[in-house]
């Protein structure tokens, strides 16, 4: 118990900082893709930091894993729609793909 | 099975043959006639089995057969229905389910069922024949079976159905439903041949003029409910309630509420059991098939009118103290009189062979309720019971009749015969010998012909009744009217069966199908043997021989068990004389008869049944068309309300075409363009600035509006 609850929450404050930032910066769609798995671990360490320090609910856990199997079916997706694009157009850069413009 | 339990059940088999024949069977014709048959079967089998357990029964107007069932809660108590069968109810089921049973078989052949189709035969006419080629190749005309077979049989069916609930019902409530059910069907059968405008006009003129009566009717229940709470015929019949309702005058003409609610049910009845001033509906009914007419006429509509004015006798006479009638039976006896003397003149020049018999129908109604209304209650009983059993006959024997002339018709192919007027037959009784002796059965039992016939002793005891009770003005109607009964009736045999055919058609006349035939000869049986039951005690030589049992059980309905009569001679005297008398005229008049000009009697008042129908159509019918077309229609509807409602919708049509035009279109139109324009410009102008179709600024911008957000909160909020 030495390590208190302020603390996982900063580090995962900051990796969902990191995460947010790469979203934001980076123009490859695959970095993209990385920086929201980094943001949906950032939640997975305050989700099972909270059911360690809370009432013994279960329900921290049983969402961090679901959080998983989201994640995976979410990369999976992810990365076959960036092949997808690839084969496309060439390019896996975010600002070239600007068909949703109106 | 207890007696109870087949009571409820009796009614229920014909009103299934009605839905079945309805729902699934209609496609087959001898499927629909068979259920038909079976349900009208086993009804007649429940009623039997209920009628000989009640005659087993000592004292059966003591201890009847009755049970009952909450139905409609009406604040503490409930409105009960349920079933009875007292003497009175078990000889009217009696009646009603051998005519019902024997016209039932008896429609199967007078349809023309096992007949080819009509060439040319369609819904909602009588069949017109076809053609058929025999083994040699020449064509023969033949009757052809009726398009709308199944419809039949499942509308007499819903018929019996409503009888049976009428006469099984221990109050009132479910009585006036069977009630009305026959009304109903008797406006579907009477217009069974929707085709011909005759027959749509007396279905219409039928329903109308029985729904005056029901009317009334529905009052009198009304009124019975409201001064005693109960419509059950035993808790009514009670000697207290009765004497409550004898006590209590009423304003209309002093009238005690017993007598007028008598008064008032008894009009339902003038209704439904065409009493004059109601009876015109009746003859017009003939429109309908002839089994039809035997229903209406015997087993069903008519004796439930009659029923109805016996079940309703003891609130009639709850005011009588046996001197001198009260105003209700006075009106009641004169009804009744007058409607037996006025409709047995008119039946006297009538030539449709249908139409004597309906007016003979009318006329011998009016006996009974003549009995009624003199308190001759087992009279009324008796003499409904017989009629039941000669009318039906009568009634059959005439459709046999009409088939067998129909079948010369066929043969001479001489369509401009009429089938039905009487002149044109005569000699049929060596054609149609079945037909003919059960017809001259069933013409006997009405004329009252002495000793042998059943309509003798009822009639006799109507006649000892009037006369034993000094009421001389109705015993010489009655026996004014018997006579020409007698004599109607003798003048129709002689027309029609006896002497030479007038006709080529009455020449190929032919006898009909056993099916036909076999219900004549059953119910003549009871036209004969049914009066020996009622045989008066102290009636010379015969009386005793067999007891007089039908006085014995129906006399127990009553509270107090009727007195039997002194025996004597002169009205007994009276019968046999007008009785023979009216058939040796009727003979010696007819017998050389050739043609309707040569009839001395074809007096044109009578022939056109004193101008009612001209009169009503007057005093009513026209009045009712200038108020629903001049007054209602035109003048109200189209004047009044058509012109208010045309200004108000004018006034608010202007006004809303000024709102349109001074506020719609500029101010509220204009804002409404206003903000779409604007909203369009605006569009215009930031889509190059804000829609750059790239996700990481659209990221970014959800990214700032979400701390915003979250900043405001925090801010404004905690």
């Amino acid at each position: 118990m030495s390590i208190p609850l302020s603390w996982y929450m900063i580090l995962s404050a900051a990796l969902f900082s990191i995460g947010l930032f790469g979203v934001l910066a980076r123009k490859n769609a695959v970095a993209i893709l990385l920086g929201i798995e980094l943001m949906l671990n950032a939640v997975n360490i305050n989700l099972v930091a909270f059911w360690r320090y809370g009432t013994g609910s279960i329900a921290g856990q049983v969402f961090a894993i679901i959080v998983f199997a989201v994640a995976a079916a979410e990369v999976a997706v992810g990365l076959a729609l960036i092949i997808s694009v690839y084969r496309r157009r060439s390019t896996v850069i975010a600002d070239d793909l600007d068909l949703l413009k109106w | 099975m207890s007696s109870e339990s087949i009571i409820w059940l009796i009614p229920l088999p014909p009103l299934l043959a009605f839905f079945l024949i309805v729902l699934f069977t209609n496609k087959s014709k001898a499927l629909s006639h068979s259920v038909a048959i079976a349900a009208a079967f086993l009804s007649w089998l429940g009623g039997m089995v209920v009628f000989f357990r009640a005659v087993g029964v000592e004292h059966f107007g003591k201890e009847v057969f009755q049970s009952s069932i909450n139905w409609i809660p009406t604040g503490d108590t409930w409105l009960k229905i349920g079933v009875l069968i007292d003497p009175l109810s078990a000889v009217t089921l009696f009646f009603v389910a051998w005519t019902v049973l024997m016209i039932f078989i008896y429609s199967v052949g007078y349809h023309n069922f096992g007949q080819p189709k009509g060439d040319h035969d369609r819904p909602g006419l009588p069949p017109h024949g076809a053609t058929i080629a025999d083994e040699h190749g020449h064509k023969h005309t033949v009757p052809s079976i009726e398009p709308m077979y199944s419809r039949f049989f499942a509308f007499i069916g819903l018929f019996a159905f409503g009888m049976y609930t009428l006469v099984v019902s221990d109050n009132l409530m479910t009585m006036f439903v069977g009630w009305e059910i026959m009304g109903l069907c008797s406006y579907l059968l009477i217009g069974f041949w929707y085709g011909k405008p005759s027959a749509r006009n007396a279905a219409i003129k039928a329903f109308m003029t029985t729904r005056i009566g029901d009317v009334f009717m529905l009052l009198g229940i009304s009124f019975l409910y409201w001064a005693t709470g109960t419509l059950s015929f035993r808790e009514i019949f009670t000697e207290h309630t009765l004497s409550v309702l004898a006590a209590n005058p009423t304003p209309i003409f002093g009238i005690s509420a017993a007598g007028l609610i008598g008064l008032l049910l008894f009009i339902g009845t003038v209704g439904k059991s065409a009493q004059w001033p109601l009876h015109v509906w009746l003859p017009d009914a003939m429109e309908g098939p002839t089994p039809v007419s035997a229903m209406i006429h015997a087993a069903t509509m008519v004796s439930a009118g009659v029923y109805a004015a016996i079940r309703m006798f003891p609130l009639i006479t709850a005011d009588f103290t046996g001197h001198g009638l009260t105003t209700t039976m006075s009106i009641i006896a004169f009804i009744g009189v007058f409607t037996a003397l006025f409709a047995a003149t008119i039946a006297v020049a009538q030539n449709d062979i249908k139409r004597v018999l309906a007016y003979s129908t009318i006329s011998q109604l009016g006996f009974m309720i003549a009995a009624l209304g003199i308190g001759a209650y087992v009279a009324a009983i008796f003499h409904l019971i017989t009629h039941a059993f000669f009318k039906a006959l009568l009634f059959l024997g005439s459709g046999s009749v009409i088939h067998g002339m129909e079948h010369g018709v066929f043969h001479t192919g001489d369509h401009s015969v009429d089938p039905q007027n009487m002149f044109n037959m005569g000699g049929l009784r060596k054609k149609m010998p079945i037909t003919f002796w059960t017809f001259l059965i069933g013409g006997f039992a009405l004329s009252g012909f002495p000793v042998l016939t059943a309509g003798f002793w009822s009639k006799d005891e109507i006649l000892a009744d009037a006369f034993a009770n000094g009421h001389m003005a109705v015993f010489i109607t009655l026996a004014v009217a018997a006579f020409l009964t007698a004599f109607y009736t003798m003048r129709q045999i002689t027309l029609t069966f006896l002497g030479k055919p007038r006709t080529s058609s009455a020449e190929h006349a032919q006898e009909t199908h056993w099916t036909m035939t076999m219900p004549l000869v059953i119910l003549s049986i009871f036209a004969i043997g049914f009066g020996w039951i009622g045989i008066p005690e102290e009636f010379p030589m015969l009386g005793g021989l067999i007891p007089n049992w039908l006085h014995e059980f129906v006399g127990g309905t009553l509270a107090e068990h009727p007195e039997v009569l002194a025996f004597n001679i002169f009205p007994l005297l009276t019968s046999l004389f007008v009785a023979l008398g009216g058939l040796l005229t009727g003979w010696l008049v007819y017998r050389n008869v050739k043609s309707a000009e040569e009839d001395r009697l074809q007096i044109k008042v009578l022939k056109n049944k004193y101008y009612f129908d001209e009169m009503y159509n007057i005093l009513f019918v026209k009045p009712a068309y200038w108020f629903s077309e001049t007054f209602a229609y035109k003048f109200l509807d189209q004047t009044i309300i058509d012109g208010f409602l045309n200004r108000v919708g004018g006034f608010a049509a202007g006004i809303g075409h000024s709102f349109r035009h001074y506020f719609d279109a500029p101010v509220v139109n204009g804002f409404g363009d206003l903000v779409g324009e604007s909203a369009k410009r605006i569009g215009k102008f930031m889509a190059p600035i804000i829609q750059r179709g790239r996700i990481q600024y659209y990221m970014l911008a959800s990214l700032v509006v979400a701390i915003i957000v979250a900043v405001l909160y925090y801010f404004l909020l905690v």
